[in-house]
């Protein structure tokens, strides 16, 4: 197991590396810089003050040391756009916006999923079943940008119900966590659905029936436990996408998120920010893969993690 | 016994026995039984007509501005209203559905443009090919698919093209992935070891055995791929980077409405309908065409 977690660790430092250099050369190649006379009024001399203030004046090879040997050292630099705080400060203050409406969704969504995939499966080909499977298709496929904006003209203009928009009272919460919880719920209670038409035709279901097991014990000791596998592959990668923030949920109800940082930084070609938010995401992403590898051999003791090198 | 009863008798057997049964032909059967898939198709063609028909079924031009009747809700006229500056939303929403067409295809071949050879490469090579290729498929994982797009929008501009661009960068991966997946396991087949023994060289038996059987699950991704993109293409318009005005695309026009949405609700209706329909009816034909392929749910 330690043999393997050092191998996945270098691995992805690896790749943290690769991806640094690309988004680095990348942002430098937009047009334009964040001192330009598009963005900011300044005299020519102030501009030459503030290039060499940031180091924007240097060689990109040595901006890029510069900026990995502070990063390492937990100084992520000053974000243009907000010139008074610092990048961690202003990740501190609006990332838990984000991953409270994220982590709110999947707290809401994972349940639901569970029960509405359950019962579906339970009243195969009644109703029920094809009542959930169409919501859970709808769910899939319409975007979460498109179900906000009907959320909005039914609960907010229509009905009066909430505001459209905003934050700081628990009614800003109600839009937003179900716009993002949609499609994660929906995903669980397709995949619970097979998942358990799947095992309850095996022999080990079978087994646990013929030696007279309650259908309840069935269902959560053998049942749903095993038809949870799958579910982990599909629910992993959204996982980082809800705690990141949505640009687009954050953007119609006007939370004061991360979400929108992902545009505007690269608008104000702030460097410090566009470098921060990249590794943040990359960093996210590589951990909850990693969680997730190593749940399998929690839930499916069959699955070594050392002999899945391919 | 002559030869010409003979040949008679063969003949004979010959239409006696079933009718020769392809992968095609199977797949056909299995996706016309399929209800689901047949709407997807049905949905799919009307928007393919729609796209390519746009200007005999528009009432309007898409960019053309009348500040005189802006925000007006639908009427006889305007069967979906007007916009902000007097554009007929209807119309705009029929030459949308060319966009948003031309993204999603455009993005597919990219994807199957730079995913067929990658994924050759790496699954018949293997070795050093094989690891530096999955490398960089694993970086490009690393990286938000948005963000990278987002960028490049920045450095090279938005437009139809330069947004396929974007999307087509990292949609290849899937394509890539998969067609490396089958080779390894098709070449373990008995089939290969045939072949070989018959003294097929190598590039014959990739080109002739183990690419078409890969064909399949290949064109099953890339459609699946379609929704994505179309998708994709959506949120980047939407945030103002992807196409610019006045070309209509549908995303474009839920980011504009959203700030006369409260009270002109038909801004935010008509657009978001458009891509829904788009994304079911993509997603029913991919999926019935993955059903149709998948011999195991051949029941």
């Amino acid at each position: 197991m330690a043999r393997y977690l050092f191998g996945r660790l270098v691995g992805v430092l690896v790749v943290f590396f690769i991806v640094s250099v690309v988004i680095f050369l990348l942002m430098h190649a937009i047009p334009g810089g964040p001192y330009n006379e598009d963005k900011v009024p300044l005299s020519a001399e102030a501009k030459a003050n503030y290039m060499r203030k940031y180091g924007l004046d240097r060689p990109l090879v040595e901006q890029y040391l510069l900026y990995m040997g502070n990063a390492l050292r937990g100084d992520f630099g000053v974000p243009f756009q907000s010139p008074t705080e610092t990048v961690s400060g202003l990740i501190a203050r609006t990332w838990p916006v984000s991953a409270s409406i994220g982590g709110l969704a999947l707290l809401v969504a994972l349940p639901l999923g569970l029960l509405l995939g359950t019962l579906a499966a339970a009243h195969q080909n009644t109703w029920v079943d094809y009542l959930t499977s169409a919501t859970a298709t709808l769910g899939i496929t319409v975007p979460n940008f498109v179900v906000a904006v009907w959320l909005v003209l039914l609960f907010a203009v229509q009905l009066k119900w909430l505001p459209t928009g905003g934050w700081g009272q628990w009614q800003h919460y109600v839009m937003p966590v179900a716009a993002l919880a949609l499609a994660p719920m929906a995903l669980t209670a397709r995949y619970t659905r097979t998942g358990i038409l799947e095992v309850s035709r095996s022999d080990y279901v079978r087994t646990a029936r013929a030696k007279g097991l309650s259908d309840r014990q069935i269902m959560v000791r053998h049942v749903l436990r095993n038809a949870m596998i799958p579910l982990l592959t599909i629910l992993a990668p959204q996982i980082p996408n809800l705690i990141t923030g949505t640009i687009f949920i954050e953007s119609i109800f006007r939370v004061p998120g991360l979400g929108k940082f992902f545009v505007t930084s690269i608008l104000a070609r702030d460097y410090p920010m566009i470098m921060a938010l990249m590794l943040l995401v990359a960093v996210v992403w590589s951990l909850v893969y990693l969680a997730t590898d190593i749940l399998y051999t929690v839930v499916d003791p069959r699955v070594r993690l050392e002999k899945s090198r391919i | 016994m002559s030869t010409s009863t003979l040949a008679s008798v063969q003949s004979r057997r010959l239409q006696d026995l079933p009718k020769q049964r392809t992968l095609l032909g199977d797949a056909a059967r299995r996706f016309v039984r399929n209800k689901l898939a047949l709407c997807g198709l049905a949905m799919v063609s009307v928007l393919l007509l729609t796209a390519i028909f746009a200007d005999f079924i528009a009432p309007y031009p898409y960019d053309a501005a009348n500040p005189a009747k802006a925000l007006q809700f639908p009427s006889r006229e305007h069967w979906m209203g007007t916009d902000e500056v007097g554009r007929d939303v209807y119309s705009r929403i029929i030459y949308g559905t060319r966009i948003s067409l031309t993204v999603g295809v455009g993005v597919m071949a990219m994807a199957l443009l730079i995913g067929i050879p990658l994924g050759l490469l790496a699954g018949l090579a293997g070795g050093a090919v094989d690891y530096f290729i999955m490398r960089l498929v694993e970086v490009f994982t690393a990286i938000p698919a948005l963000m990278l797009a987002l960028l490049l929008l920045s450095v090279f501009g938005g437009g139809l093209f330069n947004v396929i661009l974007a999307l087509g960068v990292v949609a290849w991966l899937d394509a890539c992935r998969l067609l490396r997946a089958q080779l390894l396991s098709l070449r373990e087949r008995d089939f290969v070891l045939a072949a070989r023994m018959l003294g097929a060289t190598s590039t014959r038996i990739a080109v002739r055995h183990l690419l078409p059987n890969a064909v399949a699950p290949l064109i099953v991704a890339a459609t699946i791929g379609i929704p994505t993109a179309i998708f994709a293409e959506a949120g980047l318009s939407f945030l103002g980077l992807g196409i610019n005005d006045p070309i209509p695309s549908w995303g474009k026009m839920v980011g504009n409405a959203l700030s006369y949405m409260r009270v002109y609700w038909h801004l935010g209706v008509f657009p978001t309908l458009a891509i829904a329909i788009t994304m079911l009816g993509f997603t029913f034909f991919g999926d019935g065409l993955r059903d149709a392929f998948d011999a195991s749910m051949n029941r």
